[in-house]
């Protein structure tokens, strides 16, 4: 393994590392992710530097680097290890892996070992719950996760072996794909929707998308045809396609496949979507969790210019000129949010913009700008390809196609199934061989909790919209713990502008911690409601607005899961008096009855 | 040429791209607020102004006002929600009103009386926060920030500094200082700044000023938070013309 570098040369190290990026502001965050994955953090004289080479305030590059989890502005580990924390990792034993983890290598979670080798904590989902539990060793995924490979990967960190030259079955990711439809059981021939848009014509082809009925797949379901054709007649100079593959939902794992597999119809529809809205100049959003696709997908990339898929004059049009360029995140779920999005894209803090003006008008460099989901992109291709008609014969009226669902959870075969809208949970859960299912969370945290008594409802916009989490609860599962583990990942993941939602992210996550640690009381309950309704109702942005859902879904539908916790108090304070003095008593090495409060 | 909105049934001229906010504060007609300050480019962060605009709840200092839109504010409900939103801007940070040098001049605690709150309600996070008195003139207490920025606006859009900036992220973010050290000492800040006078609570105190007036004479002594916000966009009128710049 490479050692870091020394400091001394820092300042050259860093001119290298900006002028390999132009020293180009926007690309402020990428220039972050080099400098912590050359030094393992972002050390402040690299900040510094950047500023300067950037002629930005240094502020503002402290900022950016202090507002994304993959950067670290304390020394990380060599070795940086991060449990996937998702619901489902917590029901494969993640915690306990963990403790096994830190027990073998004499860590503790979120502190750096000794001698600085390695570094290991829990992250938000990584997007691999249908083969989890799961963890990122300095960036590339480990799958199933097991106390024999932990302790591989012990042998392998504690003798020094780069992680390039670790077995790579460890490294093994599956597609895991169950059930295809429209979208994936057709055959893609890369270029045949390029080709079918300059035959047909752009406004034609417009026109077959609104013809479609085509909806985002992110989770909100706006209209596409009526997203781009705001943008097409917006004023600019400029206008810009972005693909959010920030897929940070927990649950969610469509796009990774999609990008996997699929990348020629997503980076296709991109094309296409230039096209119809006079567009040269493209970016895929790729979460800093699916680093590891960045080399396939330039690959891609590279292989689409040579085949005048990309470039200038498309497949011979002249004029037809569209680039596309993929940025990483570093870890924000909040940059799936379409104006966190651009402000990262811009090189920022994820922090989501006022609204209006919406990015159709004013977006990346205040330019119009249309941001969809992977999965859309991937309608739009075959929608030029087929036809709007031949895309709405699938699906319901008010959400016509297919939708594809990560499956994970308490189920036989977990991984991704293509639906067309309409089909009802019960139907999916047989597919999946969920034998016992007692609830399912579809859409991920910020989606709706189903219970048994609704597997009749249906997935489409108009009864469970989802992004495509369906997580699936068994029998004696836990809901209360699931509904703390994603209070938990909502209080760490707000972005902490507005009030309501980085200061009730926080009370929700400790009032439900109260009630699962045996504290609770029915004024607990009450308080979450109040919160619920204040996030709901007064957050800046959709994190907020839906941080709450599973909490107040858990106290509608599922009493049971908390009633037997509660104490019979009006009132019992959050506070444990002989609690805190744990650490007292540790630093002294004391447990006996003096030592406690009586 | 003027159109108008509604705000609580009382009808409001507007211009083109003034915001619900500047269009109520011009009308005399005031909406509750931490964060904005009509000398600054709006923010939209403490949601203190919250108000339902055409049946949707929208930031009054962000969203334009439209023709016609009808606008509910002074509510029991929203004030309700309002006084929530200022208790947690309590808790979250460390308050300690009657110790503080800024008491009487701090707009977070003339928010509490305004909207009758009688207790912080929620559990208090007591965070570790760092004070910062390198500087020769200005004290700088994070226990006290609450966010809003208008000390970041004011540097960088008033006195081209760019003294302050915000790190972090969620509950962990807080105002952060540049220099290299990450203190006040080390920067070009001024006393003079227009960033040193716009804290509204105590998270940035002038040195040596302590108590020059006393406590009963100070300014939320002999006025609402209402009043003083009134006044105060009344004089930026009056800096600006009649347009409010």
């Amino acid at each position: 393994m490479m050692q870091p570098p020394d400091l001394p040369d820092i300042e050259q190290q860093i001119a290298i590392i900006c002028q390999r990026h132009g020293c180009e502001p926007h690309r402020l965050l990428q220039i972050l992710i080099d400098v912590q994955e050359m030094y393992c953090f972002i050390p402040p004289e690299a900040i510094t530097f950047i500023a300067r080479h950037l002629n930005l305030p240094r502020v503002n590059v402290e900022g950016a680097a202090g507002f994304y989890s993959f950067l670290s502005l304390e020394p990380a580990g060599r070795y940086r290890v991060l449990f996937s924390d998702n619901v489902t990792d917590r029901m494969l034993g993640n915690e306990e892996l963990m403790r096994h983890f830190c027990n073998r290598l004499w860590l503790e979670p979120g502190k750096v070992s000794e001698d600085g080798l390695i570094s290991t904590n829990f992250t938000s989902c990584t997007g691999m719950c249908d083969q989890g539990p799961t963890a990122l060793i300095n960036g590339w995924p480990v799958t199933r996760l097991s106390k024999e490979r932990i302790d591989l990967i012990a042998d392998l960190i504690l003798s020094k072996s780069p992680v390039s030259d670790w077995p790579s079955t460890l490294f093994e990711v599956n597609d895991n794909i169950r059930r295809t439809d429209r979208l994936l059981g057709e055959p893609f021939e890369p270029g045949s929707a390029i080709r079918a848009t300059l035959m047909r014509g752009a406004d034609a082809t417009l026109g077959e998308l609104k013809l479609s009925r085509l909806r985002g797949r992110g989770g909100a379901g706006y209209a596409t045809a009526d997203k781009w054709t705001a943008c097409r007649d917006s004023e600019g100079t400029a206008r810009y396609i972005v693909c959010n593959a920030d897929e940070g939902e927990p649950g969610t794992f469509k796009d990774r496949v999609l990008l996997n597999r699929y990348a020629d119809m997503v980076f296709e529809g991109m094309t296409v979507g230039a096209r119809l809205l006079g567009s040269t100049k493209g970016f895929l959003y790729l979460r800093g969790e699916y680093q590891y696709l960045l080399k396939k997908l330039e690959e891609v990339l590279a292989r689409r210019c040579e085949a005048r898929l990309l470039g200038t004059d498309i497949l011979g049009e002249p004029g037809f000129d569209f680039d596309i360029e993929i940025h990483l995140g570093a870890g924000a779920y909040i940059c799936g949010e379409e104006s966190a999005l651009i402000e990262s894209l811009e090189g920022r803090r994820g922090k989501p913009r006022n609204r209006p003006p919406y990015p159709a008008q004013h977006g990346y460099l205040d330019q119009p700008t249309v941001v969809n989901n992977v999965e859309t992109f991937a309608c739009s291709a075959m929608i030029a390809v087929h036809g709007g008609k031949w895309f709405g014969e699938t699906g319901t009226w008010e959400s016509s196609g297919s939708k594809i669902l990560s499956i994970a959870g308490d189920c036989t075969l977990p991984g991704i199934y293509e639906y067309p809208f309409g089909v009802s949970v019960r139907e999916i859960l047989q597919d999946c061989a969920a034998e016992e299912a007692y609830a399912v969370q579809v859409g991920g945290p910020s989606g709706i909790l189903v219970s048994w008594k609704e597997f009749e409802r249906s997935i489409s916009f108009d009864d469970l919209p989802t992004a495509g989490a369906f997580t699936i609860f068994g029998r004696g599962r836990d809901i209360l713990e699931a509904v703390r583990n994603y209070a938990h990942f909502f209080a760490h993941e707000s972005c902490g502008f507005c009030t309501p939602c980085r200061v009730g992210t926080q009370l929700q996550k400790k009032l439900v911690d109260k009630i699962a640690d045996g504290h609770g009381t029915a004024s607990d309950l009450e308080e979450l409601k109040h919160l619920g309704h204040l996030m709901r109702t007064m957050s800046h942005c959709g994190l907020g607005h839906t941080a709450p859902n599973p909490v107040l879904d858990m106290l509608e539908k599922f009493p049971g899961a908390y009633e037997q916790k509660l104490t019979s108090l009006s009132f019992e304070p959050a506070f444990d008096l002989d609690a805190a003095l744990a650490t007292a008593r540790r630093i002294t090495g004391r447990d006996d009855p003096w030592a406690h409060l009586p | 040429m003027t159109s108008t909105i509604t705000i609580d049934g009382k009808t409001v001229p507007f211009t083109e791209g003034q915001t619900i906010m500047d269009a109520a504060l011009a009308a005399k007609v005031y909406i509750p607020h931490l964060c904005h300050d009509p000398e600054f480019k709006p923010h939209g962060s403490c949601k203190l102004c919250v108000v339902e605009a055409n049946g949707r709840n929208v930031t009054s200092c962000t969203m334009p006002a439209s023709p016609d839109m009808v606008v509910i504010n002074d509510t029991p409900e929203l004030n309700e929600d309002r006084r929530a939103l200022v208790q947690m801007l309590f808790v979250e940070g460390n308050h300690i009103c009657p110790a503080c040098e800024a008491t009487g001049n701090c707009q977070l605690q003339a928010a509490g009386y305004y909207l009758r709150m009688q207790s912080p309600h929620f559990m208090h996070f007591y965070p570790p926060r760092r004070v910062d008195a390198s500087h020769p003139d200005i004290f700088l207490d994070l226990n006290r920030c609450i966010l809003c920025e208008l000390c970041v606006r004011a540097s960088r859009d008033i006195d081209k500094k760019n003294v302050f900036g915000i790190s972090g992220r969620g509950i962990d973010s807080h105002l952060a200082v540049n220099s290299e050290s990450g203190r006040l000492g080390d920067t070009d800040m001024a006393v003079t700044d227009k960033a040193a006078h716009v804290c509204p609570t105590g998270a940035i105190l002038i040195k040596r000023k302590g108590y020059t007036v006393p406590i009963g004479q100070r300014i939320f002594d002999q006025k609402t938070l209402r009043e003083f916000h009134l006044e105060q966009q009344k004089r930026v009128e009056s800096e600006d013309g009649p347009d409010g710049g």
